[in-house]
């Protein structure tokens, strides 16, 4: 997992409510098995269209993502985070997250960033006003940072640290096999087995 | 204090808990397809780790495949398949394979084998995962970096999501379903209402539910944001399972059935959240929108964005309106569709099937209809009761086992404007083929809009 400290970078605003993970990168998307060229694929079918914010040459080089409430709801499908991360996004900024995105967005040190709506609507307009115009989302201090604004996210310790270090949770609980072994030999003897 | 299902369940599977940390959950059944593993087998592989229980792990073909007999004719699709295979066969994990008789939907086949069971952990890199809690465990969808991770420890870090009861109290009228239900629960708390909450839902309409009624409430828990959704189990429950393949033996079945019987919320357990709907106010429902809770009683009207006081919500109804290509004010039993899809793991079951057949007995279909059984085994119970003849006699197409138009990643999709009533869970934009229009249904509205062309209720036919 990439790790992630502290973020600045220009942002896009996307003012659309319920972004599903259907509309982040499309199904067909995800026939591929490899973990790469995910990012022709984000936003397919809206990137069609010549007037879709993606498409404004005045936000190209955009790597922070100010989307609407439920961004990332639906489908559990991982690709939808490899696209975004894959196009040159680092952090999403929402009032709220579909559970499954956020959770897959951590996995891979994308920031999930969950500010009130409000708030997100004034970096939306801001960034409108000045495409130009840098933030910074910084995991150290929970903040994320506009000119003179300063604004506090929250985000449970255990994943923070796991995103300052880019730890693979996988490493992490085998270091536990031995608990693992010790809870699976309590289990109960019907429960089925698949052979 | 008392302690909910949610909560008893959860606390049997913690392998580990300490201070500061998600807690380290132990997963009882991993469910695989073809979609969301190949790049958690290539993680393995790079690792150099291994399927630590393959035994509690199970693999089918669904979401490529055609719903039509032969090969896979897209090679991308193809390919996918093809890699599923090989990694089953590379790591020793049971796969069904497109032509296997177990083959089907993989929220179909865990059921109908009796591996999904009342107090199980069960995941799977899908998120209508939620399916299988209608058995009265945790079930969720998770990624692919998560697919890894059960597939090499069989665990999952996680913290314990918050428990909301959705009690629905007296009984659904003649007609309506389980899916109306479920349309109707989404409709009043939203895509985001269940965000961070394991739903349980209770009272009197779901306890008179089938198992295959519950397993499509519970199969939309996620179009409501919820992480996972359950229900109590009961003597319906145990009587489903008795005698499936992988149910508890003659040996274990009692030892089972009095451990089941104490997975009930304790009468003294408080919810973080409850939510109270009174069935017999529901009526046949669709939806008219983008996502699944932009929807209405089928008697009703396309809604007007002003409507809407929430400015978000006004805005996503215009938008949702002009892509389904819908003007506010008309009656919804005038919306015309020009294909009817039955099927998917919302309501892809026989029971499900069965309903269909008796709309469509003697009728004619005006529509392009698919019926596609969830899988292989409900494709041969079906026709020993000759409902393919049903569908065949009334002009639908009776198509073989897969996940077909709930999701554009096979051949059967939707062209670009066309639009459908479908059985299925999501009415996003495209999800059916790109630029498709999608209504989602009971199957007992879809085989009556089939009949009519129109979005039609049961009741409507003469």
């Amino acid at each position: 997992m990439d790790a992630f400290t502290t973020h600045t970078g220009t942002a896009v605003p996307l003012r659309r409510s319920n972004v599903d993970t259907d509309q982040i990168i499309p199904a067909v998307w995800l026939k591929q098995v490899s973990r790469t060229g995910f990012e022709r694929g984000l936003f397919a079918a809206w990137r069609e269209d010549p007037a879709f914010v993606l498409n404004d040459p005045s936000y190209a080089g955009a790597s922070i993502l100010l989307a609407g409430p439920d961004f990332g709801t639906g489908s559990s499908r991982e690709h939808a985070v490899w696209a975004l991360q894959q196009y040159g996004f680092r952090a999403v900024i929402a009032a709220r997250f579909g559970d499954i995105f956020r959770n897959n967005s951590t996995k891979m040190g994308l920031l999930p960033v969950i500010l009130a709506a409000k708030v997100v609507e004034e970096l939306q307009a801001a960034v409108e006003a000045d495409p130009a115009v840098e933030i910074t989302v910084d995991l150290v201090a929970r903040e994320v940072r506009l000119g003179e604004g300063a604004w506090s996210f929250e985000i449970d310790d255990y994943t923070r640290w796991r995103l300052l270090e880019g730890l693979d949770d996988i490493g992490l609980t085998l270091r536990h096999a031995d608990d693992i072994a010790t809870y699976e030999n309590g289990r109960q003897r019907w429960l089925p087995t698949t052979v | 204090m008392g302690r909910t299902l949610a909560e008893k369940v959860w606390e049997q599977h913690v392998v580990r808990r300490a201070e500061g940390e998600p807690d380290l959950l132990f997963i009882d059944l991993h469910l695989i397809h073809e979609v969301t593993s190949p790049q958690a087998f290539d993680g393995l592989r790079l690792a150099d780790r291994k399927v630590r229980r393959p035994d509690l792990t199970i693999a089918t073909e669904d979401h490529n495949v055609p719903t039509v007999l032969g090969p896979i004719s897209d090679p991308v699709s193809r390919a996918q398949v093809e890699t599923l295979r090989k990694n089953a066969a590379e790591f020793g994990l049971r796969l069904h394979p497109m032509g296997d008789a177990g083959q089907g939907v993989v929220h179909i086949i865990g059921p109908q084998f009796g591996l999904t069971q009342p107090g199980m952990t069960i995941v799977c890199g899908d998120s209508h995962t939620s399916t299988h809690g209608a058995f009265g465990g945790i079930a969720f969808g998770i990624g692919t970096s998560e697919v890894e991770h059960v597939l090499a420890t069989q665990t999952l870090p996680a913290y314990r999501p918050k428990t909301m009861a959705i009690e629905v109290s007296g009984a659904l009228p003649y007609g309506v379903t389980a899916k109306d239900l479920i349309l109707a629960i989404i409709a009043q708390i939203g895509t985001g209402g269940g965000q961070g909450y394991i739903v349980e839902y209770r009272g009197e309409a779901i306890r008179n539910l089938s198992m295959e009624g519950r397993m499509t409430v519970c199969n939309m828990s996620i179009e409501a944001g919820a992480r996972a959704g359950l229900i109590a189990p009961d003597e319906t429950t145990f009587a489903y399972l008795k005698g499936r393949p992988h149910a508890p033996g003659e040996g274990a079945w009692d030892e089972a059935v009095a451990y089941w019987r104490t997975l009930r919320t304790d009468d003294d357990a408080v919810f973080d959240q409850v939510v109270e709907i009174d069935a017999a106010t529901l009526t046949p429902f669709v939806t008219w929108g983008t996502n699944p809770g932009q929807g209405a009683p089928l008697a009703g009207v396309v809604p007007t964005p002003e409507e809407f006081a929430d400015p978000v919500e006004r805005s996503a109804a215009e938008r949702a309106l002009t892509y389904m290509g819908l003007t506010a004010g008309t009656p919804l039993r005038e919306v015309e569709v020009d294909t009817v899809f039955v099927g998917s793991c919302t309501n892809g079951r026989l029971e499900d099937l069965r309903a269909a057949a008796d709309i469509l007995r003697g009728r004619t279909v005006k529509t392009r209809t698919l019926i596609v059984p969830g899988s292989m085994l409900v494709k041969l119970e079906a026709e020993k009761e000759g409902l393919h003849e049903v569908f065949k006699a009334a002009g639908a197409e009776w198509r073989e086992a897969g996940c077909s138009m709930c999701l554009g990643m096979n051949p059967d999709t939707l062209a670009p404007g066309e639009r459908s009533a479908s059985t299925s869970n999501r009415n996003f934009e495209g999800r059916q083929g790109k630029g498709g229009r999608t209504h989602l249904v009971s199957p007992q509205v879809a085989a009556a809009t089939a009949v009519t062309g129109r979005l039609t209720a049961p009741a409507d036919l003469a």
